[in-house]
């Protein structure tokens, strides 16, 4: 995601932050390009234009072209502007850390009820299914309300969605699903049909007690004045705490009127933005909060029912500039494993006692977390560097798979591969032997390394990385594979992590 | 083409929503009668790529009008405005938009996009006048990923009175494709209509398994697919080209279907995109029924662009 915008971006302030001094042209110079990217990136024209004129204002105004190294300081005037363009920074406690703001103010008593609207084809339903599951996980249950009469078996979608995200999501709240399907028709000849749906959705929320309704309506156009005023009479008839706008992330320029049309007409409280996973640069979300007001709450970024993200600007403008999201990455790792997981598996490694059960469990976290460029994409400096780079995901399956073909024993001890053992393994996972031997050796290297690092397990490494702000990570950017030794560099430290775990024992 | 009813007035009608005050109706409004003047010159410019055309193309028309400008060959705001209109319509040369009929046997049209793009409500549309040409048609719901959308496509063929060949939810869509090009062959059908799952152009492996579609009705009716048929949003920014490049790798896509275009967005990506690709558009989508198509005709698609 936004691989070509950062790129362009980074070309033109590389320009400038290698040079010691700077001038007021060469400063426009390089606006001029970013004005550029951005209008490629589908940035609204006029939200393009007052952008480059705010930071080259303040370019020109501050100490930019005395300053020490003008670079550092233009990245971050544009650091900061693109963060205000995105939704503004996030609020800091007394420790300099962000302070965790909910996307969702749930209402006591409840049902908090959220509404979803958009276009044709946005991923209204989807995006729906995936806030289930959202909201499941944090213990939250849920009714997910089929208010689409009119798209052929959309009703029927969502009710699928619904069974998928109670039966396999993780989480504790239960997912009710709402429909009647028997009231759906052609199109143009259900209009207004939703607003009884809705209303009963609403009894039966309240009956059941749950905590989220969640409104699934039909997709239409802002300019179809029949299916607006549809919508607005849902939204008088159960008065939604949320109203959110989802929008296409590779919208083009018409994202302004549709998005000014939904909101004039329902007073948005956020919009979520899908298809975020694509090789979209980004324009919509760098128009929508400009153009709306109300912040971007959540991005869809896959196919799957947990590829729903909150939004947070600051991180966001990070990767836009190439700095990387360590941030998000971290935090992704945690939502994976848990602090005792954690601890055990330390432990382990430390006692030299890393079973491949491990390891396999390892490599299934890897694989939740994401894809493989997409986790490299996070860190700082690689991601510019990913975009022709073609990582086959399937290389962890594979490796699975010879896992999974060698006995509890043998996994528990590599020792007892002789050579019959391992062509038996590496017939059984369809794999060549020498993939066998290759990954034997690779298991019996990560073990041994492990021991020696024992005490400074990867996640406290990365989790000390995670308080760092955007900042910090600002400085890791530039030089590519900077940011890597940074990470590297960090091992030095190990002692003083051990250290620290004694004593706290 | 003879594929459909010539019906000028409908896609006016389809279109008369968007003339509200769209960039590119601002465009006629500020240049018809008006004098030329390099402010009003920028604007040029600007309209263009507020109508989605692309930084380059908006950049290349406002220089060739400048340079007209000072060569004295473009005068007034009203010659600038039908010169922009011919240039616009230059890009889209007369040439072969029909679809391509098999001369024998079954002829297969494949329908691809990314997420949400509309091609179950486009391929409704194709069906329908394939259906009212007097030509048998038969579909294959090879999007087996997504919830519901076997069930979707069942719809439509209920409404329209055609067959489906379905599969399983989540198996092979590419068994389901051979399953429905023999059916196809055996039933001694006109046409068959593939229906593919939403994917995104950045997601490779689904990428290959569309490969692996296209391959497999082909060795299955020679020359299969006759049309692969790309539907874009009409919404859709400068990320469309991307979209056609990859799509037209992976599975030779010979025409696009610009759908949505009942909206405020006027379509502009499919000219950055024949600039880049050079893929003609075949049809164009402008409602939700399956009368809402129109085969692409370049002088009313530009006239559409600019109309108030």
């Amino acid at each position: 995601m936004l691989g070509s915008l950062s790129e362009k971006f980074e070309g033109a302030i590389r320009k400038l932050s290698g040079q010691a001094t700077i001038s007021e042209s060469n400063v426009r110079e390089s606006m001029e390009e970013v004005r550029e990217a951005l209008l490629e990136a589908d940035v609204h024209y006029e939200v393009a234009e007052e952008f480059c004129e705010t930071v080259l204002t303040q370019a020109l105004g501050e100490e930019v072209l005395q300053a020490v190294s003008p670079g550092q300081q233009m990245i971050k005037i544009v650091h900061d502007e693109l963060v205000k363009l995105l939704g503004g920074e996030e609020a800091l406690d007394d420790e300099g850390r962000p302070i965790e703001v909910q996307p969702i103010m749930y209402v006591e008593p409840g049902p908090t009820i959220i509404m979803m609207s958009g276009l044709q084809g946005s991923g209204k339903t989807t995006t729906c299914g995936k806030l289930a599951a959202y909201l499941k996980k944090r213990g939250k249950s849920v009714m997910l309300a089929a208010c689409d009469l009119q798209r052929p078996a959309a009703v029927t979608q969502l009710e699928v969605l619904a069974n998928q995200v109670n039966e396999e999501a993780e989480g504790a709240g239960k997912v009710h699903f709402f429909g009647q399907p028997e009231k759906c028709a052609e199109y143009g000849k259900a209009v207004g049909v939703a607003v009884e749906v809705a209303n009963q959705a609403l009894e039966a929320a309240r009956f059941n007690n749950v905590d989220v309704l969640l409104l699934d309506t039909a997709g239409r156009l802002h300019v179809n004045d029949e299916l607006m005023g549809e919508l607005r009479r849902v939204s008088t008839a159960v008065n939604p705490h949320q109203i959110y706008l989802v929008i296409d992330a590779m919208t083009g320029q018409d994202a302004v009127n549709s998005a000014k049309a939904f909101h004039s007409q329902l007073e948005l409280d956020g919009v979520v933005l899908t298809k975020f996973d694509s090789d979209t640069r980004g324009g919509a979300a760098l128009t929508v909060k400009k153009i709306v007001g109300e912040p971007i709450k959540f991005i869809g970024i896959g196919e799957k029912l947990d590829a729903l993200e909150e939004f947070h600007a600051s991180r966001i403008a990070s990767r836009i500039l190439g700095m990387g999201d360590v941030v998000s990455l971290v935090e992704k790792a945690q939502e994976q494993v848990s602090e005792e997981e954690a601890l055990a598996l330390q432990e382990k490694m430390e006692k030299g006692k890393l079973t491949m059960d491990d390891f396999l469990k390892q490599l299934q976290t890897i694989r939740k977390m994401g894809s493989m460029k997409s986790l490299l994409g996070m860190l700082p400096g690689i991601g510019n560097q990913l975009k022709d780079l073609n990582l086959d995901d399937k290389q962890i399956d594979r490796t699975q798979a010879i896992i999974q073909s060698m006995t509890v024993n043998e996994r528990k001890d590599v020792d007892l591969l002789d050579n019959s053992r391992r062509r038996r393994i590496s017939k059984g996972s369809g794999s060549d032997a020498k993939d066998v031997s290759q990954l034997v050796k690779g298991f019996e290297m990560v073990s041994k390394l492990s021991q020696q690092m024992s005490g400074a397990g990867m996640m406290s490494k990365v989790k000390s990385m995670a308080g760092m702000g955007p900042s910090a990570l600002a400085g890791m950017r530039g030089k590519h594979g900077h940011g890597l030794a940074k990470t590297k560099g960090s091992t030095k430290h190990k002692p003083k992590f051990k250290q620290k775990k004694r004593k706290k024992r | 083409m003879g594929l459909f009813k010539s019906v000028f007035t409908k896609i006016k009608d389809g279109l008369s929503k968007t003339r509200e005050a769209g960039p590119t109706a601002q465009l006629r409004n500020i240049l018809v009668g008006k004098a030329l003047s390099a402010e009003l010159i920028r604007d040029i410019e600007k309209l263009l790529i507020q109508a989605d055309v692309g930084i380059k193309t908006a950049i290349e028309l406002r220089k060739d009008i400048q340079a007209g400008w000072e060569r004295s060959e473009i005068n007034t705001g009203t010659e600038a405005w039908e010169f922009l209109k011919s240039q616009l319509i230059a890009y889209f040369p007369d040439e072969d938009r029909e679809i391509h009929f098999a001369e024998t046997g079954p002829t297969v049209i494949l329908v691809a996009g990314i997420n949400g793009a509309g091609k179950t409500t486009s391929i409704a549309k194709i069906t329908k006048s394939l259906r009212d040409e007097g030509k048998t048609v038969l579909l294959a719901a090879c999007d087996t990923f997504r919830a519901a959308a076997v069930e979707q496509l069942e719809i439509w063929s209920d409404r329209l009175g055609v067959e489906v060949v379905k599969g399983k939810q989540g198996g092979d869509p590419a068994a389901v494709a051979f399953d429905a090009a023999d059916a196809a062959v055996a039933r001694g059908v006109d046409c068959l209509v593939i229906d593919t799952a939403g994917r995104l152009h950045t997601q490779e492996h689904l990428m290959r398994q569309l490969t692996k579609i296209k391959n497999v009705v082909g060795k299955k009716i020679p020359n299969a697919p006759h049309e692969t048929i790309l539907v874009i949003d009409a919404t859709t920014g400068q990320n469309g080209i991307n979209q056609a490049k990859i799509f037209t790798q992976a599975s030779d896509v010979s025409g696009i279907f610009l759908s949505k275009l009942d909206g405020s967005a006027r379509g502009g990506i499919v000219i950055a995109i024949r600039e880049e690709l050079n893929l003609p558009v075949k049809f164009i989508g402008v409602g939700e029924t399956p009368d809402d198509v129109q085969p692409f005709d370049p002088p009313s698609f530009v006239e559409a662009m600019f109309a108030e």
